[in-house]
């Protein structure tokens, strides 16, 4: 009986209930959905750890068997993404707590945060393409309430543009979920997978595969990034950052999902495209990420890049790029998180957003500037950093595979990152303070503590890589290996 | 400016029943045939929007005192704690069952896990479309 797995989507969905007729004990909310992020955290170590040595785990909803009824399926990519998203999460919640302010609190703020995990774990965990749709909706009506929560001008402009968008691109989702029952008749990944490869891939299947690689790239924010940076820059600092270090990873997740899965047949088509479309947003993102002087849209655009830079180790497709895009997509989401969080802070402390009309914030908030020294070398990829591993193996197996040009797109894209970060850093950081002691406001430890924990997450993420090798080195092996995942999930041993 | 129509009212007092009398027939019929929570709540629910239709809101609060936003938590709570109660069992997750009971006026009758599921999809349901409309409605 492998019930465990479901509760990293129903203990957030249940508490989250809970709370919404807890709406008055605003110091309750807090507790509990902090403790219940910790709960989830401390849950999928122990799946990851029972998935090494017991194999993939799968969990048939009320005792259907596949390909019948609907089921979660845990292999070590999704418990490790689970993980690290439960982390993440329970370190914004504690920089929500001094942030966020009492009037989103009553406005039922904990119980949606908690929604949009249990869609993000839902996601992650699903082994069925249609219940991929329903978590996916789960993150998204979630997404649509924090993103508008509050009401204010910026908010409302930029979430009509991010609520459009995405209810567009679940409607090609659920389009595309339709050719694909239509062509092969079932619903279920392992399954699909099988009759995917029994009838061949063929133009039909590639079609029906290109347009899900469109859904998920609006999603992801491959290429399709247009309505990221300004949906990603006006909501309140600790949404963003959920937002920057979560939402993007589900559409990434999926694209692993489908592609290594499902269809692995046409790589000279699907996967050349994936790297097409990667290398262009590597291009795109790092023009804006040099291009704009307000913080938070260099942070959004980072994103962007980021997104590029993983799927490179998709389109590349050999074990060891793989390898280096499940270090990398665990990497940014403590990253990325930190990253909005620090940009954020920057502006609450200076109250504004532009980096020239910040100057010497190192004299008024040492350890904070340090954090941000610590997360642009993150970033990009200096060792012994947590970025420098995934860097380093998608390198080596874009090497292998003889990329040599994607390669050169994923190094180039480190180079501006780390550009795009310094001048944020030389200019607002460094240089005299143009705060007087008397105007000083003081830096809440709610805010700064979040933040450290996230710089030791990524230091020790970068030190400890041995701890984890293991681990990736068997998502990357399933990955790379779909008739694990399919054995898993269709043989009848229970 | 409030249109004082006799006639809606009128109809609506008799109306509202039969819809929710069809309303908890869909709900109830929706184990083996066409219907249930979801078809069942939407069904409840238009009755309650009629009400707020015909006369106005303040007066069905006061003969109806529901907060509808807490009707819909409810009814999550009761679908979610249904699946969770297959855990505390030790049964797959979502797992259902059922038996036959000879209730006093019913006779023989089918009692099933998955009506407690779907009363509380039906609540969910009811509570979001009251919801919903009364937002709109209170936007000026």
């Amino acid at each position: 009986m492998n019930n465990i797995i479901v509760l990293p989507l129903i203990l957030p969905i249940m508490v989250g209930v809970l709370l919404v007729f807890l709406r008055p004990y605003i110091r309750l909310q807090r507790i509990i959905s902090l403790l219940t992020m910790i709960g989830v955290a401390c849950i999928s170590v122990y799946i990851l750890n029972r998935i090494q040595t017991e194999g993939i785990m799968r969990l048939d909803f009320g005792g259907w068997k596949p390909p019948f009824g609907i089921l979660f399926v845990a292999d070590s990519f999704s418990a490790l993404l689970v993980l690290t998203a439960s982390v993440v999460t329970a370190i914004c919640l504690i920089y929500a707590f001094s942030s966020i302010g009492e009037r989103h609190e009553r406005m039922f703020f904990y119980p949606f945060i908690l929604f949009l995990v249990a869609g993000v774990n839902g996601s992650f965990l699903t082994g069925d393409l249609f219940n991929l749709f329903v978590c996916f909706e789960v993150m998204l009506l979630a997404s649509y309430v924090l993103v508008t929560l509050g009401g204010e001008k910026a908010q409302l402009r930029e979430s009509i543009k991010y609520v459009v968008i995405n209810i567009l691109s679940s409607w090609f989702f659920l389009v595309a979920l339709a050719y694909l029952y239509g062509t092969v008749g079932t619903l279920n990944m392992a399954h699909i997978s099988e009759r995917v490869a029994e009838a061949g891939q063929g133009p039909l299947l590639t079609t029906v595969s290109i347009l899900f690689l469109i859904v998920f790239s609006l999603k992801a924010g491959l290429l399709l990034f247009f309505w990221l940076p300004g949906s990603y820059s006006a909501p309140p600092t600790v949404i963003a950052a959920l937002f920057g270090a979560l939402l993007t990873k589900v559409g990434i997740y999926a694209l692993f999902r489908t592609f290594t899965l499902i269809f692995y047949h046409e790589p000279s088509i699907t996967h050349n495209l994936i790297g097409i479309m990667a290398g262009i947003t590597l291009i795109v993102g790092c023009m804006g990420a040099v291009a704009y002087k307000d913080v938070r849209q260099i942070a959004s655009y980072n994103v962007v890049i980021a997104v590029g830079f993983m799927l490179i180790g998709l389109a590349v497709g050999t074990q060891t790029s793989l390898e280096g895009s499940i270090y990398y997509i665990i990497h940014d989401m403590i990253a990325k998180a930190m990253l909005f969080l620090l940009v954020g802070t920057m502006i609450v402390l200076t109250g504004v957003t532009k980096f020239d009309q910040m100057s010497g914030l190192i004299r008024n908030y040492p350890l904070f500037s340090w954090m941000f020294f610590v997360v642009t070398c993150s970033l990009a990829g200096i060792p012994p950093l947590s970025g420098f591993v995934g860097k380093v193996l998608v390198g080596q197996g874009a090497i292998e595979n003889g990329s040599y040009v994607l390669v050169a797109l994923a190094f180039i894209s480190s180079v501006v990152v780390l550009y795009s970060l310094l001048r944020i850093f030389l200019n607002s950081i460094f240089g005299e303070t143009i705060i007087s002691p008397e105007d000083e406001l003081p830096l809440k430890k709610g805010l700064l503590i979040p933040i450290v924990l996230l710089g030791i997450g990524t230091i020790s993420l970068g030190l400890e890589a041995e701890v984890l090798s293991s681990y990736v080195s068997d998502a990357a092996n399933t990955l790379f290996n779909p008739s694990i995942y399919i054995d898993a999930v269709l043989s009848g041993n229970k | 400016m409030r249109i004082n129509d006799v006639i809606l009212r009128t109809v609506t007092k008799i109306v509202v029943f039969i819809i929710l009398t069809f309303g908890v027939y869909l709900f109830l019929s929706g184990h083996n045939t066409p219907g249930g929570g979801f078809i069942g709540g939407l069904v409840l629910a238009s009755a309650f929007v009629l009400l707020y239709l015909s006369s106005d809101i303040e007066s069905v609060q006061k003969s109806l005192p529901l907060d509808f936003k807490m009707v819909a938590a409810f009814g999550v709570l009761l679908a979610t704690s249904t699946g969770f109660g297959s855990l505390l069992l030790g049964v797959p997750f979502l797992s259902q069952t059922f038996a036959y009971f000879d209730l006093p006026i019913f006779g023989k009758t089918e009692l099933t896990t998955v009506t407690i599921f779907e009363a509380g999809v039906a609540l969910a349901v009811v509570g979001v479309v009251v919801t919903i409309i009364l937002s709109i409605s209170e936007d000026e």
